[in-house]
């Protein structure tokens, strides 16, 4: 087997070493406090286009956005002419520092074995010098879920119907809780699904059941489901009257408490209109917060997701139609048809590997109809609305941590470059593992 | 998991190639003799910036298709009175997109996995012109596709470059002309890594890889010289020779060392790289172009020394060891290096964008706009030896087309047509005015299915009296999971 050729401290001494803008001697301990961003083409998000204004950074948050701001005494000024500034991109479905070679089991730990693990949490196993991280964020994306059991190939097939919780995450830090965000965002149920023909990953075949047996399979799998959470609101029940008797603690129901409570909701993971339509209607029975993951079947039951104010977090634009009979463009023109018929949703990519194509997802989306400022929104804001982060990411407003990206055009488009990137108010290295290695060939003296 | 993961999941298997899927029903239904026996008309397409690829841009420019070829282009062209106008006012036309490794258009299958040299099989054999992949493809400009076995062994089967001609029997997908291929693989897959399926096979290492590959050619050579002894003894005049017995596995592999056979042969490390090219220069045969390649750049000054092409993947990595020092400025910087370099799908999602993945190299590595224009047109063409009917709009060319409503170097670019032969083979008006029609037949065709389906079980009833009617389930009658 062969390892990765460069050290990860070569590549920490070229972030530190490499910050644009800044003296040779800076190091993470001497970076300022205080950014000024001039004369920029700001992209608040939350109002109408700025111009020529100036984004202030101050104490890792926004401390003033605005055509007419002043810059502080002592800011590191970056003179923004010609160059556009909006919130960092946020890519709301990976399994960022949860996988980092999909082949390779020992680098996997997004799913956990087993059905019902609600007790696992995605920031417990975060690893925060995956080299996905410096990769993806080279791509304007500031933060991330990390999200458990919502990947096939890697894990085996299993992904479980409750998969664990999912982590919001920023895209730099030292240690997991420089990174976090916010631990605990969404539980995640893979919904069952009935299914007739599966393919298992464990001997690489495909098995065919009949539908009335795949249906008995779901409709257990639904009420093994249905008893988690009904012994979770018991236990949460003995809970409140102070555990009385031989009242033991439960992790996996302790874990499920909050969920019953529709403080944490559920990220269901489901594709066809059928599934979507169970889930829908189970999640309302149980009283549960949903989030629709996944969706590619979302355009069919758009009024329902509407009329029941389920956002979605829709799995990649990018990708062919499930029928053969549906139109070519059917994954790509279902933004356009879900933003007209008033379901909010967000662009995810669902994999580390391809989350620097988040904005190109966008991108098409705008290309097949949908407006472009929610397309914008769809990568920034509406993630984190949607998982409850708006107060803290997500625009460009005051008193907002300072995840913001500069760049030389609209992030969206695939040439477009990224010139700066903060998080939490730190200015942030864009070198990674792939700049290093092109560097590092690129002068690679000529073979003989 | 659910559908869009699995897209993920399933690219890394066609990557590795080893879907088994069942087979399809072979088509054996006329196809639209109708359009097939259509002559082709005059075109003219006007008022559009062409992107011609060898010659720079024309702004405002006209492109003249009389016989399938480019007859004219230029910013003023005169066209005949009867020739169908095509406005493309505020459009972008290219050469049709060039997919240098597909596997769209194959029944069922792409590996033969059971052996690692495979050289007996062929994908031509097995060409599916029903796929719907086809025509997803055509939407997304690709004209042309170099379809291959998968990476299974060290030597694959035999490969094929078809035009997208959808609608058109399998035997008028085949590029007239173009020289057949091979599918080598190196590393991971031929040795099995990633795969616990079955038994273990030879090799299981890249050591066992290159014996492989040598043995094979060993093989080959001596195959060689025994039918060159007989052919000169015969053409001598020798009477009443015994000829040497036909070998089927070999005489591909004599193709490759007579260089009517092009060895195109998927990798991702730079040792294995070398490997081949140590091997294929023992032999005396060349490698047309390195597939994936995601190493390539570590030893561009090498490939671009041989000779041999490098088609790789816009980003993918870090979906195996093998791919995790990829970098997305490994076309740029192959480049750079002198190598001829094209980007390819391997799978027929990817294929629907190669226009925005050929984008990526002007942000990653700094090519210019028409050297990533060239990334999916000429380049290409040049690895498959078409270049002198593809790849650029040049007049006496074939008229391969795609028109978008933007620069095609553009996540924002959508195609409105694309042209095989001087005939647009897709037109995204027209497919959208046509969804309701095929949504009507749909509907017809399920109801129809219904029927039958009830007709049957009513049949069935009379036989078992005894059994209670099932009303009939759609999943059913098409196989559920849907």
């Amino acid at each position: 087997m062969k390892l990765p050729i460069l050290p990860r401290a070569l590549i920490y001494v070229l972030c530190v070493l490499t910050l644009p803008c800044l003296p040779k001697t800076a190091s993470a301990q001497a970076q300022p406090t205080t950014y000024a961003i001039t004369h920029a083409k700001i992209f608040t998000l939350s109002g109408t286009i700025i111009d020529d204004g100036t984004v202030v950074i101050q104490n890792g948050k926004i401390a003033n956005v605005g055509a007419a701001v002043e810059v502080p005494v002592g800011a590191q000024v970056i003179d923004g002419k010609g160059l556009q500034v909006y919130p960092g991109l946020f890519d709301p479905v990976t399994q960022m520092g949860l996988r980092e070679i999909g082949a390779v089991s020992a680098t996997v730990d997004s799913a956990e074995t087993g059905q019902f693990n609600p007790d696992v949490v995605a920031a417990e196993a975060v690893l925060p010098s995956s080299e996905h991280i410096p990769v993806t964020r080279a791509s304007g994306i500031t933060e991330v879920l990390a999200v458990p059991a919502s990947g096939g190939m890697d894990s085996g097939g299993a992904t479980g119907i409750l998969g664990g919780q999912a982590s919001a995450i920023h895209m730099s830090g030292w240690t997991i809780s420089d990174m976090l965000l916010k631990k605990s965002v969404a539980m995640v149920l893979n919904w069952p699904t009935i299914e007739t023909k599966t393919f298992d990953f464990s001997t690489f075949s495909r098995k065919e059941k009949s539908y009335s047996d795949a249906k008995q399979e779901y409709e257990k799998q639904v009420i093994e489901l249905t008893d988690w959470l009904e012994r979770a609101r018991h236990y949460a029940q003995a809970l409140g009257h102070g555990g009385a008797g031989d009242f033991q603690r439960d992790v996996k129901l302790d874990a499920l408490v909050p969920v019953t409570r529709g403080e944490l909701p559920v990220l269901v993971f489901a594709d066809k209109a059928r599934d979507i339509r169970g889930a829908v209607e189970f999640c309302e029975k149980q009283k549960l917060k949903m989030i629709l993951g996944g969706g590619a079947e979302a355009y069919k039951v758009k009024d329902l997701l509407r009329s029941k104010g389920i956002p979605v977090i829709l799995g990649p634009t990018l990708t062919l139609p499930g029928e053969e009979d549906d139109p070519y463009d059917r994954l790509l023109t279902q933004p356009a048809e879900l933003a007209a018929a008033g379901v909010k949703f967000a662009f995810g990519s669902f994999d580390n590997s391809f989350a620097r194509r988040l904005g190109q997802q966008a991108a098409n989306a705008v290309a097949y109809g949908l407006p472009y400022d929610e397309a914008l929104k769809a990568v920034t804001l509406y993630p984190a609305e949607i998982f409850g982060l708006a107060d803290q990411v997500g625009t460009l407003e005051s008193g907002k941590i300072a995840n913001v990206i500069v760049t030389n055009g609209d992030p969206l488009e695939l040439t477009t470059e990224v010139r700066y990137l903060f998080i939490k108010g730190q200015l942030t290295s864009l070198d990674n593992k792939q700049k290093a290695l092109y560097e590092k060939y690129l002068n690679r003296p000529k073979a003989k | 998991m659910r559908t869009a993961t699995f897209i993920c999941g399933a690219r890394l298997l066609i990557c590795c190639a080893l879907l088994t899927s069942p087979a399809t029903l072979l088509a054996d239904a006329p196809k639209s003799p109708a359009v097939a026996a259509e002559g082709s008309p005059i075109i003219l397409i006007q008022n559009a910036t062409i992107l011609t690829v060898s010659h720079g841009t024309i702004e405002r420019g006209s492109i003249l298709i009389k016989d399938g070829k480019i007859a004219e282009v230029g910013a003023s062209v005169k066209a005949p009175k009867d020739a169908q106008i095509i406005d493309a006012g505020g459009q972008f036309v290219m050469p049709g997109i060039i997919d240098c490794h597909s596997h769209i258009a194959v029944d069922g299958s792409v590996n033969e996995g059971s052996v690692s040299v495979s050289s007996t099989v062929n994908i031509g054999d097995v060409l599916n012109p029903d796929d719907v992949d086809i025509y997803r493809d055509l939407a997304g400009g690709v004209t042309v596709a170099n379809v291959l076995h998968g990476s299974a062994n060290a030597i694959g089967g035999q490969t094929i470059v078809i035009k997208l001609r959808w609608g058109q029997p399998a035997s008028r997908l085949p590029f007239e002309g173009a020289l057949p291929g091979i599918k080598f693989a190196l590393g991971e897959n031929p040795k099995r890594s990633n795969f616990s399926r079955g038994t273990a096979r030879y090799p299981a290492t890249r050591m066992g890889v290159e014996e492989t590959i040598r043995g094979a050619f060993t093989e080959a050579r001596d195959y060689k010289a025994s039918w060159d002894g007989y052919n000169k003894r015969t053409a001598s005049g020798e009477k009443n020779l015994i000829p040497p017995r036909r070998d089927l596995r070999l005489e591909p592999l004599v193709e490759v060392l007579e260089g009517k056979r092009y060895v195109h042969s998927h990798c991702y490390r730079e040792d294995e790289i070398l490997m081949l090219l140590r091997v294929a220069k023992e032999f005396g045969f060349k490698v047309r172009t390195f597939q994936h390649v995601l190493e390539g750049y570590k030893v561009a000054d090498e490939i671009a020394a041989s000779g041999a092409g490098a088609s790789t993947f816009s980003d993918w990595w870090a979906y195996k060891v093998e791919a995790y020092d990829a970098i997305p400025y490994n076309a740029a910087l192959m480049t750079r290096r002198g190598v001829l370099v094209s980007v390819n799908s391997d799978d027929a999602e990817e294929a629907t964008h190669l226009n925005q993945e050929a984008a990526k190299s002007i942000k990653f590595g700094g090519l210019s706009h028409d050297e990533a224009l060239k990334l999916v047109t000429l380049n290409p063409a040049i690895q498959l030896g078409i270049d002198k009917r593809v790849g650029t709009i040049d007049t006496g060319k074939d008229a391969d087309l795609v028109i978008y409503n933007h620069d095609p170097l553009s996540d924002y670019a959508v195609v409105q047509k694309t042209l095989i032969d001087g005939r647009v083979y897709f037109d995204r008006q027209r497919d959208i005015a046509d969804r309701p029609v095929r949504e009507k037949e749909k509907k017809a065709l399920l109801e129809k299915e219904k029927k039958a389906a009830k007709k049957a079980g009513e049949k069935s009833e009379e036989k078992k009296p005894e059994e209670k009617p099932k009303p009939p389930q759609v999943d059913d009658v098409f196989g559920g999971a849907r």
